[in-house]
């Protein structure tokens, strides 16, 4: 009896095993499928086994792709991690401030991710842009569609103004949700400000920080739209990132079968790292229960 | 360690006050004891913990000064006046260990590190912590953090005084009891002056042995636990104090009677004689223990009519009305209680007179 009452149940979470199955198992299985066959022509497939993950394995300029997102991402989070974190710290902490900056600072966090590659296109181009012209009249020498290191600089601070808003808007949510009486007792137990951010601040930031580190690795190490359009990955290969390499085989190529193994690949990639870094930040500075 | 004395202190927060009713605190005019254990009693929003803060230093006051052992320190930050603070909720250094928490006031003030163990070891002694003392402070249970913030403050040998803000809010009601008897301890062993803040008549009247009562802003009484239950000198400090509170009646004076719309009691020479000498609003105060019951009319009770009655185990309330206006009365469980017309007995010795709320005196 308890048995048929069970399977009732069962029922009512069907909603919900058809909503999963189409939004996100159904497509990945598409995937899987693709990465383990060739497709000659529509219709005409041959199964491969593991040969398109082989070749993605040993396909070098996979393994360029990999090294500088890695770099990427890294600079990223060590430029915006730092600086969000000052900026809320600097922010005002009541009074017409606290709107206007909040204002301010999510100002870059609307724009169309486009529009974002596009405006700092015409901000850096050496001959017209203002930050571009401007500091090749000073005489140094810039041109992100020549030289690969000024391209990671453009994208770079393209990167951290786009993003460290998101940091500082998490990281100052963070600061003002901590009790004032902490203040108080760091005050009354004589600490200084190093003390005070160290030993209060950031602790009780832990958990604000944790999702804006995660949530800036995943975006950095998944970004395509900004430099697509603006360096298209080049000059030569020195930007091209893992999505944008990988948008090249499967439509520029069209080589589904290698595109989809790499996909997976990439997406594993993507969650081993998730993982291990919200494994980290959890004990971190987590003691032995009592 | 030291005497501790709030000269004419008035507070507000708002940058430009105007009227009374801008004033958090109005107007504090008090000493405390150098090794006294001092409850700071009153109702949520009467300014007890503004006054503490202003003590502490944590806020400055507007107008007034503070002054340690006759040394004024209103300027000077809670740091600079030696003092330490325990808060309604336990404030930890989540990263560091019970050892850490413990010897961080001493590290910021630079003492020696042989000195900062003999402390801290002495503190955590005292405090039951040692067991504790490598573990990480967050993982603790409620009472053990709350003894952490408290020994922060015990650690230093020169604090001036430990000022509590409502320290029990978050402890267990079966370890309330132990941590106000450590506390209770505590004083006894060190003789250092605590000031207590709270909400709660029974936690200040077994801790302390001065409570100040505060009304909206204001000390109203000073006082024993005792002081404060036989001479209310504030119909708030009587209808604060006790469970329930002091039956405030309004009345009119006439000789030796004090007339409440018919009903007609007599009061003492002394009593009567302070009650012709004042004006303004009079009312008469009685707690509901003197307040007698009877069944029938004699002596000098009033008619009065039995509402309810709620039997506690040891002792019965019974809720009557006279002339319109409810009462408590609070009889022995042994006592027969009647039902319906009743007559109040209101014996002179347990009557006080109250002028626009103050103790006639």
């Amino acid at each position: 009896m308890g048995k048929w009452e069970n399977n009732k149940a069962w029922f009512l979470v069907v909603p919900v095993l058809v909503f999963v199955a189409f939004s996100a198992i159904i497509p990945l299985m598409t995937v899987v499928n693709y990465s383990v066959q060739d497709i000659l022509a529509p219709g005409q497939t041959v199964f491969v086994g593991t040969e398109w993950f082989k070749k993605v394995v040993h396909d070098y300029r996979l393994h360029d792709a990999l090294w500088r997102q890695f770099l990427f991402s890294g600079l990223v989070l060590l430029i915006e991690m730092p600086l969000g974190i000052l900026i809320a710290l600097a922010m005002p902490k009541k009074g017409w401030g606290v709107s206007f900056s909040l204002v301010v600072l999510a100002l870059p966090l609307l724009i169309p991710w486009n529009t974002i590659g596009s405006i700092w296109i015409i901000f850096t181009r050496p001959d017209i842009g203002l930050f571009g012209a401007a500091i090749n009249k000073l005489g140094i020498p810039f041109d992100h569609t020549r030289t690969a290191l000024d391209a990671w600089i453009t994208l770079m601070l393209m990167e951290v103004w786009h993003w460290t808003p998101l940091v500082a808007l998490l990281a100052y949510a963070g600061l003002r949700a901590i009790p004032e009486m902490y203040y108080q007792a760091a005050k009354i137990d004589g600490a200084s400000a190093w003390s005070t951010f160290f030993y209060i601040q950031l602790p009780k930031m832990r958990g604000v920080l944790t999702i804006a580190l995660l949530l800036r690795f995943m975006d950095s190490f998944l970004i395509y739209a900004e430099p697509f359009v603006l360096t298209g990955g080049g000059p030569g290969d020195a930007t091209t990132f893992l999505s944008i390499y990988l948008v090249k085989i499967a439509t520029g190529q069209f080589d589904v079968g290698p595109a989809a193994a790499f996909s997976l690949i990439y997406f594993l990639i993507v969650l081993l790292l998730c993982f291990v870094f919200y494994q980290v930040l959890q004990n971190v500075g987590k003691g032995a229960k009592v | 360690m030291a005497r501790i004395e709030l000269d004419e202190i008035a507070h507000s927060y708002l940058p430009d006050p105007k009227g009374e009713s801008d004033y958090a605190i109005k107007r504090v005019h008090t000493v405390w004891e150098d090794g006294g254990a001092y409850a700071l009693l009153g109702p949520s929003g009467c300014g007890k913990t503004t006054m503490l803060n202003i003590i502490s230093g944590l806020v400055a006051p507007t107008k007034g000064r503070v002054l340690y052992d006759g040394r004024d320190v209103t300027a000077m930050t809670p740091e600079k006046r030696n003092i330490a603070q325990v808060f309604q909720f336990p404030v930890l250094y989540d990263t560091m260990t019970v050892f850490d928490n413990l010897a961080f006031p001493l590290r910021n003030r630079g003492i020696e590190k042989n000195e900062v163990n003999k402390r801290v070891h002495e503190v955590a002694e005292i405090l039951d912590l040692t067991p504790f003392l490598k573990k990480k402070a967050a993982g603790l249970a409620a009472d053990a953090k709350q003894k952490i913030s408290l020994g922060r403050g015990l650690v230093r040998s020169d604090v001036a005084a430990i000022l509590f803000d409502e320290p029990l809010t978050v402890i267990d009601p079966h370890l309330k009891w132990h941590l106000r008897r450590k506390l209770k301890d505590i004083h006894d062993q060190l003789k250092l002056t605590l000031i207590y803040v709270t909400h709660d008549q029974m936690e200040a009247l077994t801790f302390a042995d001065k409570v100040v009562v505060m009304y909206e802003g204001e000390i109203v009484q000073v006082g024993t636990p005792e002081d404060l239950f036989e001479n209310p000198e504030h119909t708030f400090v009587g209808y604060f104090i006790g469970s329930p509170g002091m039956n405030l009646l309004s009345c009119t004076l006439n000789g030796n009677i004090a007339q409440i719309d018919g009903a007609k009691i007599p009061l003492d020479q002394n009593t009567a004689e302070l009650g012709a000498r004042t004006r303004g609003k009079i009312e008469l105060g009685i707690r509901p223990k003197y307040l007698e019951v009877n069944s029938e009319p004699g002596g000098n009770g009033v008619p009065a009519d039995i509402k309810n009655v709620e039997d506690l185990g040891s002792y019965k309330i019974v809720t009557l009305t006279l002339a319109g206006k409810t009462l408590h009365a609070k009889l022995s469980e042994d006592k027969p209680v009647p039902a319906g017309r009743v007559w109040l007995v209101f014996p002179p010795h347990g009557i006080r007179l109250y002028a626009d709320g103050r103790l006639v005196k």
